[in-house]
């Protein structure tokens, strides 16, 4: 669905469903470069099952309009008014990689807004290899085939995409390959690597929050992903063997059991 | 840095398949089953809504089948693969998502014959419309453009002219206007050409022939490059808009760069069923696994026999892009670097009866209707795959009475010449010997 944030065309998949604001919202926020589209595996699940789901395109990004933004702190308060754009209150959020970030940033300048929040593939802080970051600004393509082999596990390597037909690392390479990779990936990871207030921000959180981690992810290594949860009161920590760092697609079934539980439990429908 | 990604020959062998999730079993495992056991009614919802990946039943997806979807997917470095029962309705598939009654395409005139029917004789029955091209005719694809026009297709190199389309060319046309360029890919295979480096948007396959090697099986496969924006005009509502077999779900924006082969097995393969046995995906994916050995040899094969058959006193002509002053050399060395492939045309002195005698009297060369198997292969198309054709089309699609078309095999160089003077001497009598 198209609708304004800050006055911008701003596209976020409903999950196949029209969106309806009196339904409890789920917000899915992508990581560097890419969209909507990795969601795919969570969002129809939900939206198909009594919640209205939003995986947003971030500002520049796959359908949205706009420049994208510079930091993960304006990402963050840009998630905060997406809520209320769609006249919603509240909403639980998902974010993976950068998404991390960006999420837990939203939670700490909209605490009152934000009711769960999920982490995939998170860490701290996400300092970009230096050659990597160049590349990306550069508008260089070799960024994206170094961030498709960081991004996938061992097995993600070889394919077995949940949905027959797809391959792995070609989808997420022409994901983030369909925009021009400066001003999308090269901005994301600038952002990314200049983000130092993550173990402040994850400090202070106290929600109820879930961290889903693969056990093989290059991109934030499950270490880094592990000193993340502690820093979060409480938090929850679900590692999926076998996995890299794009567990929503390479591990699709597991992230959304593993989802399903969490929020079931800590945002259920009302009765 | 470079990325350790896997590269050609490693994917023929390893992608789309973990052991680890298939009980340890090295090779793939035929899973010969039409159907899948679900979870629970949740889960058979969810599979079937699309919420979820996974297995409902084998006309829309197999584990086997899936294994060589993802595999050609990768050596051709597309998002989305979908196999077929044969090359024929991969092609159908691929025309029946893109197209609606009403639409029209631009296709090159040096086509497979059996796509040449397909566009000008059954297409036309469900409302589709063909404009031929000829393929070295680049003005020529972009002035049959219509308001209408939803695609150009095309063969790289023409069968059996061996003629080239300008694919980086064709496919800028295609791109101003709108539309995808689609490239039947069948003799190059992704070792000598990948048509998405070019700016093809979506290719397709018959895997009967080089992928597999071992003519043992019909498959077939459409593979998406996943740069096509469906969502750039409004020629292509079926992508684009909500589509009521799935609760108002909108392809291009839930997928993107996959949407189209999404539709296609969404709608196409559950509507009119082409599935590939898994026992013949298993078949071509044996076959895969030596296809840069197999091309290397093809290749080197047919260059020296045109070497031999430009040399030949009872030949009066020689086709293929690597020959002599062919016109389309250039262009050839530019997008097929490492070969142009094992199909030879060539000209037999003597007219149709000398070529009949030659096609009767070889041995070791098969006389078939089929190309790219690793035997050496030799047909009369005037005579057999083209027959169905009028004299003013056989002309068009580049052939003549004299056209012996050889596909070249993976046998001992001189044993396939040894075969062929045998043929060329009976044909140089042929009143004497073509009814042999
Ligand atoms: C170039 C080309 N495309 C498509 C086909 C059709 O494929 P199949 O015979 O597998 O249906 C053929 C078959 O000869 C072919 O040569």
């Amino acid at each position: 669905m198209k609708f304004k944030v800050r006055g911008i065309d701003t596209f976020a998949s409903t999950g196949g469903r029209p969106f309806d604001k009196n339904k409890p919202l789920i917000i899915f926020v992508h990581g560097s470069g890419l969209s909507h589209m990795v969601w795919v595996l969570q969002t129809r699940y939900f939206a198909f099952r009594g919640y209205s789901v939003l995986a947003v395109d971030l500002p520049g990004h796959g359908l949205s309009s706009g420049e994208s933004l510079k930091t993960i702190e304006e990402m963050g308060d840009w998630v905060g008014d997406v809520i209320g754009a769609v006249g919603c209150k509240e909403a639980s959020l998902v974010g993976h990689s950068q998404g991390c970030l960006v999420t837990m940033e939203c939670v700490a300048q909209h605490p009152e807004k934000i009711k769960t929040l999920t982490l995939m593939g998170g860490a701290s802080a996400i300092p970009m290899n230096p050659e990597l970051l160049k590349l990306a600004e550069e508008s260089n393509p070799k960024a994206v085939d170094l961030m498709m082999d960081f991004a996938h596990g061992p097995a993600g390597h070889f394919g077995g995409h949940p949905v027959p037909g797809l391959y792995h690392l070609n989808v997420g390479s022409m994901i983030v390959q369909n925009k021009e990779i400066k001003d999308t990936l090269g901005v994301d990871f600038r952002a990314c690597d200049n983000y130092k207030n993550g173990p402040e921000v994850a400090k202070k959180l106290d929600l109820p929050t879930l961290s889903i981690l693969g056990a093989q992810d290059r991109m934030c290594r499950l270490k880094d992903g592990k000193i993340l949860a502690d820093y979060i009161k409480g938090s929850e920590v679900k590692i999926i063997e076998d996995c890299g760092h794009m567990m929503l697609l390479e591990e699709a079934d597991q992230t959304l059991e593993i989802l399903k539980k969490f929020i079931a439990e800590h945002y259920p429908l009302p009765n | 840095m470079d990325p350790k990604t896997y590269k050609f020959d490693t994917l023929s062998l390893h992608a789309g398949y973990q052991p680890s999730k298939n009980a340890g079993s090295r090779q793939v495992p035929i899973y010969q089953t039409t159907s899948y056991m679900f979870d629970d009614v949740d889960h058979a919802a969810a599979l079937f809504n699309l919420e979820r990946g996974g297995h409902i039943y084998s006309r829309m997806s197999n584990p086997t089948v899936q294994v060589l979807e993802e595999r050609v997917c990768a050596l051709e470095g597309g998002t989305a693969a979908l196999a077929t029962a044969s090359g024929m309705s991969a092609i159908f598939l691929t025309i029946m998502t893109l197209c609606n009654a009403g639409d029209h395409m631009v296709v090159s005139s040096q086509l497979y014959g059996g796509t040449v029917n397909l566009f000008r004789l059954t297409l036309p029955k469900f409302g589709i419309k063909t404009t031929f091209v000829k393929p070295r005719d680049t003005e020529g694809f972009k002035k049959a453009i219509q308001p209408n026009t939803k695609g150009i297709f095309g063969e790289l190199v023409g069968n059996p002219g061996n003629e080239l389309m300008n694919m980086p060319e064709v496919s800028n046309i295609a791109k101003e206007a709108g539309i995808p360029l689609i490239i039947d890919s069948t003799y190059q295979t992704p070792y000598l050409c990948r048509p998405f480096e070019h700016g093809a948007d979506l290719v397709v396959h018959s895997l009967t022939k080089w992928m597999s090697g071992n003519g043992s099986s019909m498959a077939g496969i459409l593979v998406e490059g996943g740069t096509f924006d469906w969502m750039q005009n409004d020629k292509f509502p079926t992508m684009t808009e909500p589509y009521e077999g799935y609760h108002g779900l909108s392809f291009a924006e839930e997928f993107g760069p996959t949407a189209f082969t999404m539709m296609a097995r969404a709608e196409g393969m559950r509507d009119m069923g082409p599935c590939l046995a898994p026992q013949n995906a298993w078949n071509i994916l044996h076959g895969l696994e030596t296809l840069s050995l197999r091309m290397e040899k093809h290749c080197s094969n047919a260059l020296k026999m045109v070497e031999y058959l430009s040399n030949h006193e009872s030949v009066a002509w020689v086709s293929h892009a690597s020959a002599p002053g062919h016109p389309d050399k250039e262009l050839a060395e530019k997008i097929l670097p490492k070969g142009t492939g094992s199909m030879i045309a060539f000209g037999i002195k003597g007219g149709k009866e000398a070529g009949a005698a030659f096609i009767n009297n070889v041995k070791l060369a098969s006389h078939l209707a089929n190309v790219g198997d690793a035997r050496t292969l030799v047909i009369h198309p005037a005579s057999a795959t083209h027959s169905q054709m009028d004299e003013a089309t056989l002309k068009f699609a580049g052939l003549s009475h004299d056209m012996i078309r050889l596909s070249v095999g993976l046998e001992d160089f001189e044993d396939i010449v040894n075969d062929f003077e045998d043929g060329f001497r009976a044909a140089k009598k042929p009143r004497l010997v073509a009814n042999k």
